[in-house]
């Protein structure tokens, strides 16, 4: 397959090689200026019609929220997208993520007085007080080693077995989490390891560090991003999920992608070359969970909490649906996947219902619609699309070529789509 | 590949040897548990039949959903995600049936025959519900690469809550079953009506089942098909329509248990079918997916675990019982993927 696409270049690889090189980070930088100079100066300085649409349409912490799933999307898109394993219980690691978050950046710990560079709130000195970017690298460590335990005894498994364990884990942790608040452990009774429902919070601020010092009357950096620091926070979770999209750019060009890219299209043909299944797809894991995870904090700071509530099946779903939609092993299909699914999500069924109503009169709620758009998303998509929207070269070819048994059984019969 | 004559014949007394071992083992560990139970049944024995008779109730329902994964596995090798709530829209619309608008919820003979009409519109209406995604979702994907056909069954899951959430509300609702909590005791154990029925109307569908696959024309299709399509095509065999079938079959277990589940359990949610899906799939995996004597055992299995387990007699309790399943599961798939009453088999190339 690979000696094919070598020797014939075909339309659209020109355009990955670009989007895959040193360009994009211009672009990228460009895109997330104009969007931060939009909310922090034009806006505010407007008035009339303008602010409003933005306000109803796409406010600025919705536009977070987006970028914190396409974070998260991209991790799941380096397991199921590149090493073609699909993972069901994604959400695990976002909950890992979280309360990794929750327990380094609150009070919650009330044994302990630990501060590294931490920001605690006011009257919070108690607990652990991690700098938010320490943290992240802590939660991306601890997600990573939690996806190589849960791999480890699972990726021998065939691909629809391998799916429903992952599903299993993605309940058990949120379970665990939930019943977590009254642990009988041997050496503490009645521990509490992440109270309950009830969830932890507040979580510290995210401080900015030396650009502190930076802020002039342009630009105002305050020490910590408070609540209201919307658009430095979107700043933030733009650089998180620029260090994703170059992870997965980066590592897919070198050797383990291509070895994860081997193992999706062909696992035997793969281990028949001499690449090492179990140790290639564990990095895949381990990968994937590592950004899942860095999401997961990410998530917890913008909320200002975490609780087992939020790490449902259908975030897994949807963060699945994301993925296919935009098309699986493309960063950038994935990444507007996530950014139109999430804003469809939080802001723009609820608003499109609201127009119609006001227009109509009828009263449509269309946020009870999600389930059936989101599942029709995953449906017709398979149907008629199963690349995604804006597809790898690569996955096309691959998901439109029919294996070679079927060929031959082709003179038997025709039902179906022609090949 | 090179091997010689006597090598093959090491590895395959080896190989019998090792399977020997494995499904010892396996055997063990069903022992031991099955030990345990017995010493807290002596313990307590009150309690603990209680809540036995509890899971022999919801194994039963288990066991029902659970044909309907392993009926579609066995013939096309697809983990049907969505049958879980395709059970759940078939509990909402037995609620609707039965009891609005029947209007059954008290015991007399025209109400048990009402029910058994009910269990009929259900049974037909759950069918060609899966017929219909079969034909319209999983029938193209037939020769696409695995991973197509399983996110398509996740999208239609979503549908089918989609349709309870707008059907039963956001919320739980509970219905009257015609017997109600009532039932007779025997020597001090409690055992409801509800329990009564549910067991005589699963052991008859079990019964007809098996007599379908094992003894029918169409049955002999439904094998044939599942061993080779190509060959069971040449041979005259009219696939689609034998795999459509095969859906219908499954999706009249599932409808079944819907009846079942609101005359016995008694309440309707939305989000059942996600759990109650994956109870009956580790019900289906635990005695052997594909084969429909070892989904009926990991049903009653897997009911009688998770309602001694809700009754406070294993060490966890109730709030656990989730995990105990889920971890059930994991050590299955990886330890002993075939089940108890499978046989492993290799990876075909």
């Amino acid at each position: 397959m690979a000696s094919v696409t070598s020797a014939t270049p075909a339309p659209g690889t020109t355009s990955r090689n670009r989007l895959a090189g040193k360009g994009w980070p211009i672009g990228f930088g460009i895109a997330v200026l104009l969007v931060f100079s939009l909310f922090e100066w034009i806006l505010p300085n407007m008035s009339g019609a303008l602010p409003d649409f933005f306000e109803r349409w796409l406010p600025l912490t919705v536009v977070n929220q987006c970028l914190i799933w396409a974070i998260m999307a991209i991790g799941l898109n380096i397991v199921v997208g590149y090493a073609g394993l699909l993972d069901l219980g994604y959400v695990a690691f976002w909950a890992i993520g979280g309360y990794t978050a929750g327990w380094f950046m609150s009070g919650f710990f009330t044994q302990v007085k630990v501060n590294v560079f931490g920001h605690p709130a006011v009257g919070q000195a108690s607990g652990f007080h991690i700098n938010f970017w320490f943290v992240l690298v802590i939660a991306a460590a601890h997600c990573a080693l939690w996806g190589v335990l849960i791999g480890a005894p699972t990726l021998r498994l065939k691909s629809d077995y391998l799916a429903l364990v992952t599903l299993g884990f993605g309940e058990i942790i949120p379970e665990f989490f939930k019943n977590a608040d009254d642990l009988d452990l041997p050496w503490a009774h009645h521990f509490d390891l992440s109270h309950g429902t009830r969830g932890i919070t507040p979580i510290d601020a995210i401080p900015t560090g030396v650009f502190h010092y930076l802020s002039s009357g342009v630009l105002q950096i305050p020490a910590e991003l408070g609540p209201f620091d919307d658009a430095l926070k979107f700043l933030v979770y733009s650089l998180v999920a620029a260090f994703a999209i170059f992870v997965s750019l980066r590592i897919r060009e070198g050797r383990l992608g291509r070895a994860w890219l081997a193992i999706r299209e062909d696992e035997l043909a793969a281990s028949m070359m001499g690449v090492p299944l179990m140790r290639t797809k564990l990095a895949a894991y381990a990968v994937g969970a590592a950004i899942g995870g860095i999401g997961g904090v990410c998530y917890t700071s913008a909320v200002g909490g975490v609780a087992a509530e939020d790490f449902a099946f259908s975030s897994s779903i949807i963060l699945l649906a994301m993925v296919v939609l935009g098309g699986m092993g493309n960063v950038w299909g994935v990444l507007t996947g996530a950014l139109v699914l999430q804003w469809i999500n939080g802001n723009g069924l609820k608003e499109l219902g609201n127009t119609i109503t006001s227009v109509t009169g009828h009263d449509i709620n269309f946020p009870s619609y999600n389930f059936l758009i989101f599942g029709a998303i995953l449906i017709l998509m398979m149907l008629f699309r199963r690349e995604g929207l804006l597809p790898e070269t690569r996955t096309r070819q691959v998901l439109r070529e029919p294996e070679r048994g079927e060929l031959e059984s082709v003179g038997a019969d025709l039902e179906g789509e022609p090949v | 590949m090179s091997q010689t004559a006597v090598e093959a014949g090491q590895t395959r007394s080896f190989r019998a040897l090792r399977d020997h071992a494995e499904s010892g083992l396996g055997l063990a560990l069903v022992a031991v548990a099955i030990l345990y139970l017995l010493y807290k049944a002596v313990a307590s024995p009150a309690r603990f039949f209680d809540a036995f008779l509890n899971g022999v109730n919801n194994g039963s329902l288990y066991a029902l959903i659970a044909l309907g994964y392993t009926l579609v596995y066995g013939i096309i090798e697809l983990i049907n995600f969505s049958h879980g709530d395709l059970f759940m829209l078939a509990s909402v619309l037995a609620a609707f049936v039965v009891v609005t608008v029947f209007g059954v919820t008290t015991a007399s003979v025209g109400g048990v025959l009402l029910v058994l009409v009910g269990l009929v519109i259900v049974m037909v209406a759950a069918a060609s519900l899966n017929v219909t995604a079969e034909r319209l979702a999983y029938r193209r994907l037939r020769r696409a690469p695995k991973l197509a056909p399983l996110i398509t069954a996740v999208g239609l899951s979503f549908v089918y809550q989609w349709g309870g959430l707008r059907s039963n509300g956001s919320g739980q609702k509970t219905w009257n079953g015609i017997f109600g909590d009532r039932g007779f005791s025997v020597g001090g154990v409690k055992i409801s009506w509800a329990t009564v029925v549910v067991i005589s109307v699963t052991i008859p569908l079990l019964l007809v089942l098996t007599w379908i696959v094992q003894k029918t024309r169409q049955g002999k299709a439904m094998r044939a098909t599942a061993q080779d399509q190509d060959a069971a095509r040449l041979m005259g065999i009219d696939v689609d329509r034998t795999i459509a079938f095969t859906f219908g079959l499954g999706g009249a277990m599932a409808g079944a248990a819907g009846v079942l589940w609101v005359e016995s359990i008694g309440d309707t949610r939305w989000d059942a079918g996600f759990r109650l899906g994956l109870y009956a799939f580790t019900a289906a995996v635990l005695g052997g997916i594909g084969r429909l004597d070892g989904a009926v055992l990991g049903g009653f299995l897997i009911g009688i675990v998770q309602s001694v387990n809700d009754a406070g007699v294993l060490p966890f309790g109730q709030k656990w019982s989730q995990t105990v399943v889920f971890t059930i599961l994991i050590l299955l798939m990886v330890f002993k993927p075939e089940g108890i009453l499978g046989r492993p088999t290799t990876e075909k190339v």
